[in-house]
């Protein structure tokens, strides 16, 4: 396999499933909004701090409201983490793989592409804005179908893997920040009812309600949901679970030393975890430490695997 | 369908479906009954089908203008172009005939010149040839073949003999959109298929792999076939990547390969170098290599010469391939087939006449207003006058432009392009078209079925390259006996 088809293959699956997560984090907050008594006001500035845009938002825009927060993360362009953006990414790196890529993996995101310029504009008023996130995270998931039931486990399918669950572990932990989204407004005595239904949203959004509470079984709590999506290793959206698909990836590629060794060490400090304080204190400076753990995986794959080596 | 048959007249012309009386030839009756027999909404719905199956297939081609690069969804028409089974046959066999015969003759001129020296072609032609590759002389490909993979533009003119109108032997472009209209007519009109013997095109894949395959240095073991792009921004890339996936071979760009110290070429993977074999290359001679050719080409790979002259990797084309793809060296086809293969050429040349001989050129300068005039190397439509359309200052400026570079230009006689009826504003009006079937030639010959019928969507246009406002359509050989 080329280097160089390696690493567009890993970024067009990264860029894939930042746009569904994206989309999966936007309709949380949303929901959660709907939840909320109407003297209770997201802040939708910390969306833009969990997304790590804050700055390239406050180039462009003045006021950090509903509209113009979900505008940039949506369909603006300028933004280079926004749905849109993610879904141009992708699509630019299929269209260098077309003799790489099944022609329906290939149609289906020129498709998902085509649907996103077609309707980012109009999706940004709460009743359609929903619909939008449905489609983009349906369309998504038939993507993935296709690669899963028809793509041989090859290194072209590896490196997909790789890239959807560094992203997809990635977004995970930035949806877990999403738990501290600020509530302006609220009382002091709400606050645990209010701090129930945020880990709600957060399991909603990953659509890992209904598996934690199968798997669960207690009421919901900051420090069972942490345990839950960082740890389990049953659920394909916990940190831990993508942690170890991407090192059974790994463990088929040559020269895997590097990386796996990183990477163990980032599943042991997600193994390790004292989730008694992470609960208490706000799991953010924590969540902030794996995501370092993060760029360091990909930086050793990215050393390996796609930068060029000369020597005959 | 609004397809009135008395009212769709091609003065002076030939269409390829409907005869001089009006009524549909016989290879196209069933065709064009199915067509007539749809309502209007229903041949409506059809064609926004096609469109719709265009967009989401990405069948696309890139335009590049100053606002960026466009990918523009491929424009195609609906209504096929039919070819009687055993007029084919005949084609194929010239074409066949042909790309033998230019193939002894890119030999000749890179080994002995026994042409030249013969007298059968002008030593002059030769000298003033920009794409004769000293770098070249004394190279030996197998099989003796230089042009692998051959273009040849075929029209029909108003006296219904079909002409080749040039060779394109660099890196002729085209035969994945032939292989997509089938594609793309299968899915919008399976009942037409059910109804007609269309013989299939889609063995081209196949056959290229087998032709690059034969020319693998290292015979015997499974070789390693890449496809060289220029990369995403060539206008062909499309088709690139549909050769490469259809054929399971390594799409690689200039970057990607690297020629090592043992004079091998190499390609950068995951786990090392990998040793190449065979290298389809969509890229033109002059940036293939900056040790060898132009020194600024970052598209290239460095030493790629060396490791074809050393017989370590085959090139298709190979290098200075494209010295026969020269409008003056077209001339002299019909020559060279008498001259190597002993034979009448089975597909006539359009007349032609050439500025560097002082009688053609008195008689061109003196009828610009009726002859097309075209550079000798020039591709794509660009740098041609059509004598009857253009305008009193063009002609004077193509006078001129003779005069001062008499080798560097040919005439020809304005030919009437054959029309096909095709869909412009919900009606069927006559459009000039022209065929590239695709040759190659390894081991053995291969023609396609048919090939890539371009079609000048403008009214009376002639010009039917896509990236001068062309479209195409899909070119059906039938065979003559209908299906009961």
């Amino acid at each position: 396999m080329l280097s160089r088809v390696a690493e567009n293959v890993y970024w067009m699956a990264r860029y894939l499933e930042r746009a569904e997560n994206t989309a999966r984090l936007i309709n949380a907050t949303s929901n959660l909004l709907l939840d909320l008594p109407r003297s209770v006001v997201v802040g939708w500035e910390s969306l833009l701090n969990i997304m790590g845009c804050a700055e390239a938002f406050a180039e462009h825009y003045n006021v950090a409201d509903e509209r113009n927060v979900t505008r940039f993360l949506i369909a603006d362009e300028r933004n280079p983490g926004s749905i849109q953006s993610s879904l141009n990414g992708a699509r630019d790196n299929a269209r260098g793989l077309r003799d790489q890529l099944q022609r329906e993996t290939w149609e289906q995101i020129n498709d998902l592409y085509l649907y996103g310029k077609r309707e980012a504009g109009n999706s940004l008023g709460r009743r359609r804005r929903y619909q939008f996130m449905q489609e983009i995270v349906l369309r998504r998931q038939a993507i993935i179908g296709i690669s899963s039931s028809c793509m041989s486990r090859n290194p072209v399918y590896r490196f997909i893997i790789m890239g959807r669950c560094l992203e997809r572990a990635d977004m995970t932990t930035r949806i877990l920040d999403s738990s501290a989204i600020e509530l302006l407004g609220q009382h002091a005595e709400d606050h645990e009812a209010y701090s129930n239904l945020r880990w709600v949203s957060v399991l909603r959004s990953l659509s890992a309600y209904q598996m934690y509470r199968q798997s669960v079984q207690v009421r919901v709590s900051g420090r069972a949901v942490l345990r839950y999506l960082l740890q389990d290793r049953d659920f394909p959206r916990s940190v831990a679970f993508c942690l170890n698909d991407l090192s059974s990836c790994l463990r088929e590629l040559p020269n895997n030393r590097k990386p796996r060794r990183i990477l163990s060490q980032v599943l042991r400090e997600i193994d390790e975890a004292d989730l008694h304080t992470l609960a208490d204190t706000g799991p953010d400076a924590f969540l902030d430490h794996i995501q370092v753990g993060f760029n360091d995986i990909h930086g050793a794959i990215a050393e390996i695997y796609f930068s060029v080596k000369e020597a005959a | 369908m609004t397809l009135e048959l008395n009212g769709y007249r091609a003065v002076d012309l030939y269409d390829e479906l409907i005869g001089s009386d009006g009524q549909p030839r016989p290879h196209a009756r069933v065709l064009l009954e199915r067509l007539q027999s749809l309502s209007d909404e229903e041949f409506r719905e059809r064609v926004e089908a096609v469109n719709s199956a265009i967009m989401a297939m990405g069948i696309t081609f890139t335009v590049y203008s100053e606002a960026g690069n466009i990918d523009r969804a491929w424009p195609f028409d609906v209504i096929p172009r039919l070819i009687p089974g055993s007029e084919w046959r005949r084609t194929e066999a010239g074409l066949k005939q042909r790309l033998t015969a230019l193939n002894m003759f890119i030999d000749d001129l890179y080994g002995d010149q026994r042409i030249v020296k013969d007298g059968v072609f002008p030593a002059e032609v030769l000298a003033q040839s920009r794409n004769f590759r000293p770098q070249c002389v004394g190279a030996a490909p197998r099989f003796g073949v230089w042009a692998h993979i051959c273009g040849s533009d075929l029209v029909r003119n108003n006296d219904g003999v079909i002409y080749v109108l040039e060779d394109n032997l660099r890196v002729p472009s085209g035969v994945s959109y032939m292989l997509e209209n089938r594609g793309v007519m299968k899915r919008v009109f399976p009942e037409l298929f059910e109804h007609l013997d269309i013989l299939p095109v889609d063995e081209y894949p196949s056959q290229l792999y087998e032709t690059l395959a034969s020319l693998s240095p290292r015979p015997g073991d499974q070789p390693e076939i890449v496809v060289l792009t220029p990369g995403v921004y060539n206008s062909a890339y499309f088709e690139h990547t549909y050769l490469a996936q259809q054929m399971g071979a390594e799409l690689v760009e200039g970057s990607d390969l690297v020629v090592g110290d043992d004079d091998c070429v190499y390609m950068k993977t995951i786990a090392g170098l990998n040793r190449v074999d065979v290298i389809y290359r969509r890229i033109d001679d002059d940036f293939l290599d900056p040790e060898a050719f132009r020194a600024d080409s970052a598209l290239g790979v460095a030493g790629l010469m060396r490791a074809w002259r050393k017989s370590n990797v085959a090139l298709a084309n190979a290098p200075g391939a494209g010295v026969a793809d020269d409008k003056v060296v077209y001339a002299f086809v019909p020559d060279m087939i008498r001259y190597y293969l002993d034979q009448d050429p089975l597909i006539p040349n359009v007349p032609t006449y050439l500025c560097m001989r002082e009688e053609d050129r008195r008689h061109v300068l003196a009828h610009l207003d009726e002859l097309v005039v075209k550079p000798a190397n020039e591709s794509g439509g660009y740098g041609m006058m059509v004598g009857p359309m253009a305008s009193a200052s063009e002609r004077e400026k193509f006078a001129k432009l003779i005069e001062a570079d008499p080798r560097n230009y040919i005439a020809q006689p304005t030919l009437k392009l054959s029309t096909v009826p095709t869909v412009c504003d919900d009606r069927a009006a006559a459009r000039h078209v022209d065929l590239r079937p695709f040759i190659l030639q390894g081991e053995h010959l291969h023609v396609t079925t048919g090939g890539l019928s371009r079609v000048a969507l403008k009214e009376g246009s002639l010009v039917v390259n896509s990236s001068q406002g062309g479209g195409s359509k899909d070119t059906w050989v039938v065979a003559e006996q209908e299906k009961r």
